[in-house]
């Protein structure tokens, strides 16, 4: 018989888990379960902080990833650079070596990053797996120095520790941020590789600029694409339909409003001051009472009053959304994407449980796309792609609810279409329902589907439009083949009857069949359908005949200025380096100067 | 260009919709080579006149015939269809029509006849893309031919043109075919076999000793009756067309009722299939409802197999057969046809519905292998027992 043991021993054994010792075993939650995934999930959470740092103080971003092979197997070191606002000095260690530390998790505001676990979390990776600490240089501005630190984690106690600190004489940029971090991870291209990455940020992210080079020395450039930053996403109070009976009791006692319906009224969104008199009244609380003393079954009874579909409280204020837009989704669609033809759909916002989205949809079809391929969906949650689970992602469901046959593509029961197709969506919101931490697909709502569902058909009906018009086009050539074959044997037979040669009259018939099949096709441009494709602001078709051949890479040192419309393509430029490889998809000149900028 | 000064296009009213070109129609008065000239002359105009090139083909359906009460004959009506080059479901078609003119021309031009499915060889090749020939197979030049000969108002013949022989012919009639003289009472048991075209530059009677002319669908029946003699005995020509008698058979038992002056029989399977045999003969067929009058044979008697005959002569119930639903459709199409409204054939067709079964001739030969030659058919005209 086993001996018994004592809550006194029992107790000595229990300790708190420090979060750092729970994430080096529990990593595949956070994205590091494989070689290739840690390297992807470190460079996406470096980036993501970059464009968010950049975009919340109002500088269009300009991104330099650097991948170069370190000493030892499999040991790469991950570079990445901004001209973001920098880094108050004393932050940067809580920053990148404190795991749940951020700005973002207590605001309901559209951001890419949501939890203050990712860059940190990187970080812990690199320790963990080469001992080595992040390095981190940083400037505020040009007043201030720059500083170099590294940051070393301590796993027990979730504390960072600042090394080597020390002030640059001189830093190539006025303001910005270096990461450096040295992980074991492995290398590879194509699919969920961090080109494929960079590509879709690239596309997602017209307003930035992205420098990117592999650890053999390849270098991509995408130019920025259109010339502002998106309109900066507004913080909301958390709406009553959207909150959880646990958050509610939290926020009771948090709050530093005297009574209940002060609290309910000041901080929730469309709960007016009546309003949460009343809802007060139904859960059986006096109004004025002070919400740190309400009980438990009382609060239980507030929260049915909220989600209480008698209820009628106004959905929440969208402007807090920051999507895309049609133009700039054109523009990054058509700096990343050869193709023929563009189509671009944004919806008005929706809100799923008490939390507002919109979503956005992108179609390229045609030119180097593969026909014979099924269509790519190219999926982003807050304009940051979604590289793994595209099967178990409501965004790819959405996609293949789509009956795409009406658009005159081929579609297999219960599968994405076939064809030269890329279908992009853009799913933003304050709070993106992730279906795990490690925030690569989805959660399935209705609501949600619903809408991505109605974008998706809405851009289809275009390319439906377009991709018949183009097969009259191709049947209207065929009909004049058709004709003048025949004439041929017509003018032969009568020849024949005749005796003579009949020239004039074959020249007459051929004529007449070229009329005939002009005829057909003018009548066909003026199709009203037609020119309200042409007219739309929401497409752009992009003549395959006159598209210049464009290199696999273009150098940097390519300047061209002026705006640049969707559908314009830069001249060719010879490629610079030969032993280059393509990237996953063609990457377009460089266009534009921008505010010239050494990131190297 | 247009000499009206109306310049390029077709001629439009004032509404702007484009008068209908008139019918392309071809003068009685003309020869087939004359007719297929002003077919290309037409072509030529129209071309000239930027006008979609046509031709109108009459319609060869129910609907565009009628039965002359007068005349006893299925004749044409005055619908027509047109086809024209630029259409693409007629083009191949127009195109065709063409190809088969000019391939009449050239027999015409070297004064040879050949078979449609020569013509079909000579017109076929593959067009200039490769992927195409002008004909697949003669069963898309045949119906062709058929069009050219109704549009033009000429016939195969006229053309140069025949199809594969079919038929025999035996008895006491003697007559001329390309020169040489025959004697149709000294052919042996095979008997002297249809050309396709008997028209009188081939074909001319010398003289006969017949009484009559008796046409039998099957061959089989046809040879017993050869055998047995029954021609010498009855003194009557006996022919069979082996099925629906070609149309060389056709015209030429039209030559020998007309010319000889000889009442004709015909005698088929009891079924909806030899009515129609019989009916064909006597009035002209849908398809071909151009030609009647060159030769349906209005006064022809059908001498059985009646519905009524297998009470009459005794035959057992083993040697019907049962009607099917094809069987039973099809007679039921015919009893609406104007040419089958007459009593007789009312009577005639409801009997073999109502008995549910229909007989083949060979079913006599159940009663005795010379039953037929020796019984059936003498009592049968002896009862002038026909419609």
């Amino acid at each position: 018989m086993a001996k018994r043991v004592t809550a006194e021993t029992l107790s000595r054994r229990q300790r708190e888990i420090s979060v750092s010792e729970f994430f080096a075993k529990n990593r595949h939650l956070l994205g590091f379960d494989s070689l290739r995934k840690a390297l992807l999930t470190t460079v996406k959470e470096a980036v993501d902080n970059s464009l968010d740092a950049c975009e919340e103080a109002g500088i269009l971003p300009e991104i330099r990833v650097e991948l170069e092979a370190a000493e030892g197997d499999n040991r790469y070191l991950v570079r990445v650079t901004d001209n973001g606002p920098g880094i108050v000095e004393a932050q940067a260690p809580r920053i990148f070596g404190q795991l749940l530390y951020g700005s973002k998790f207590h605001s309901l505001k559209q951001s890419r990053g949501q939890q203050g676990i990712g860059i940190s979390a990187a970080a812990m990776y690199g320790q963990l797996t080469t001992g080595k600490p992040v390095s981190v240089v940083s400037r505020t501005g040009p007043g201030s120095p720059a500083y170099a630190m590294q940051v070393v984690i301590d796993t027990n106690t979730n504390r960072p520790k600042a090394v080597g600190k020390k002030k640059l004489a001189e830093w190539r940029l006025d303001h910005g941020t270096r990461v450096e971090l040295e992980l074991e991870a492995q290398y590879v291209k194509g699919r969920q590789s961090v080109e494929e990455f960079l590509h879709q940020v690239a596309v997602a992210n017209p307003h930035a600029t992205l420098h990117y080079r592999s650890p053999h020395g390849e270098e991509t450039h995408y130019a920025r694409g259109v010339q502002s930053n998106p309109a900066p996403p507004r913080e909301i109070k958390p709406h009553p339909h959207g909150v959880e009976l646990g958050v509610l009791m939290k926020m009771l006692q948090s709050t530093e409003h005297a009574t209940i319906s002060r609290c309910l009224s000041r901080d929730f969104s469309r709960v007016s001051p009546q309003m949460a008199v009343g809802l007060a009244r139904r859960a059986g609380i006096d109004p004025k009472a002070r919400p740190g003393t309400v009980v438990r079954k009382a609060v239980d009874k507030l929260y049915q009053a909220l989600n209480d579909a008698a209820t009628r409280i106004r959905p929440p204020s969208t402007d807090c959304l920051s999507p895309i837009g049609v133009q700039e989704l054109l523009a990054g669609l058509t700096r990343g994407i050869r193709a023929e033809f563009y189509g671009v759909e944004t919806r008005r916002p929706a809100v799923y449980r008490g939390n507002p989205f919109q979503v956005e949809v992108g179609l390229a079809w045609g030119g180097d796309l593969r026909a014979d391929d099924l269509a790519r969906v190219l999926r982003f949650a807050n304009r940051v792609p979604l590289q793994y689970l595209a099967g178990s992602c409501c965004i790819t469901k959405a996609v293949m609810d789509v009956s795409w046959r009406n658009y005159g593509l081929t579609q297999s029961r219960g599968a994405l279409p076939t064809g030269p197709l890329i279908v992009l969506v853009h799913l933003a919101s304050v709070w993106v329902p992730f279906s795990s931490e490690s925030k690569v697909a989805v959660a399935d709502y209705d609501e949600i589907r619903k809408e991505i569902k109605l974008a998706v058909q809405t851009c289809g009906r275009r390319l439906g439009r377009y991709v018949k018009r183009k097969a009259r086009a191709r049947s209207e050539a065929r009909r004049r083949e058709v004709f003048n074959l025949y004439i041929e044997e017509i003018v032969h037979s009568v020849e024949g009857i005749t005796g003579r040669e009949q020239k004039l009259f074959r020249d007459r018939l051929l004529a007449m069949s070229r009329r005939k099949t002009e005829l057909a096709g003018m009548l066909e441009e003026q199709n009203a359908s037609a020119d309200e494709l042409e007219a739309s602001d929401n497409v752009v078709v992009v003549d395959p005949n006159a598209a210049p051949p464009v290199p696999d890479r273009a150098p940097a040192a390519v300047a061209q200025s002026g705006d640049v419309k969707p559908g314009e393509t830069a001249p060719a430029e010879p490629a610079e380096a030969a032993e280059s490889v393509r990237p996953p998809l063609p990457v377009e000149a460089e266009r534009d100067p921008g505010p010239q900028m050494e990131l190297l | 260009m247009a000499k009206s000064g109306s310049g390029a296009g077709p001629k439009t009213r004032s509404d702007g919709a484009a008068i209908e070109p008139e019918r392309l129609r071809f003068p009685a008065r003309l020869d087939a080579k004359a007719k297929i000239e002003h077919l290309a002359k037409k072509t030529i105009a129209m071309a000239r006149r930027e006008v979609d090139p046509y031709v109108d083909i009459p319609s060869r359906t129910l609907s565009n015939v009628t039965f002359s009460k007068r005349r006893k004959i299925i004749e044409m009506g005055d619908a027509t269809q047109r086809r024209t080059l630029f259409n693409l479901n007629q083009a191949r078609k127009y195109m065709q029509t063409l190809l088969v003119a000019r391939g009449c021309s050239q027999l015409l031009d070297e004064q040879k006849t050949t078979s449609i499915r020569d013509l079909y060889y000579m017109s076929k090749h593959t067009l200039a893309d490769g992927r195409e020939n002008t004909f697949e197979g003669q069963e898309e030049s045949d119906p062709i031919i058929e069009d050219l000969e109704v549009t033009l108002g000429a016939l195969r013949e006229e053309l140069h043109l025949f199809a594969a022989k079919r038929g025999s012919a035996v008895g006491p009639l003697t007559l001329v075919d390309a020169g040489d003289v025959i004697d149709l009472s000294r052919m042996g048991s095979g008997g002297w076999s249809v050309p396709g075209i008997v028209e009188p530059g081939t074909i001319r009677f010398v003289g006969h000793g017949a009484r009559f002319i008796l046409l039998v669908e099957k061959e089989a029946v046809w040879a017993r009756l050869n055998e047995d003699k029954f021609w010498r005995r009855h003194n009557c020509i006996l022919v069979t067309g082996q099925g629906q008698p070609s149309r060389g058979v056709r015209r030429l038992l039209y030559r020998m009722v007309d010319e000889l002056k000889l009442p004709l029989y015909v005698f088929v399977d009891n079924d909806p299939w030899g009515y129609y045999i019989h009916s064909v003969v006597k009035q002209g067929s849908i398809g071909l409802a151009f030609e009647s009058k060159r030769m349906a044979v209005p006064r022809a008697r059908f001498i059985g197999l009646s519905s009524f005959d297998p009470g009459n002569y005794d035959l057992s119930e083993d040697v019907s057969i049962r009607l099917n639903d094809q069987d039973r459709s099809r007679a039921r199409e015919i009893l609406n046809y104007e040419w089958f409204k007459a009593k007789p054939w009312q009577k005639e067709i409801r009997n073999m519905l109502r008995s549910g079964v229909k007989w083949e001739l060979e079913a006599l030969s159940s009663k005795g292998i010379s039953f037929v030659t020796e019984e059936f058919l003498p009592r049968k005209i002896a009862d002038r027992d026909w419609i």
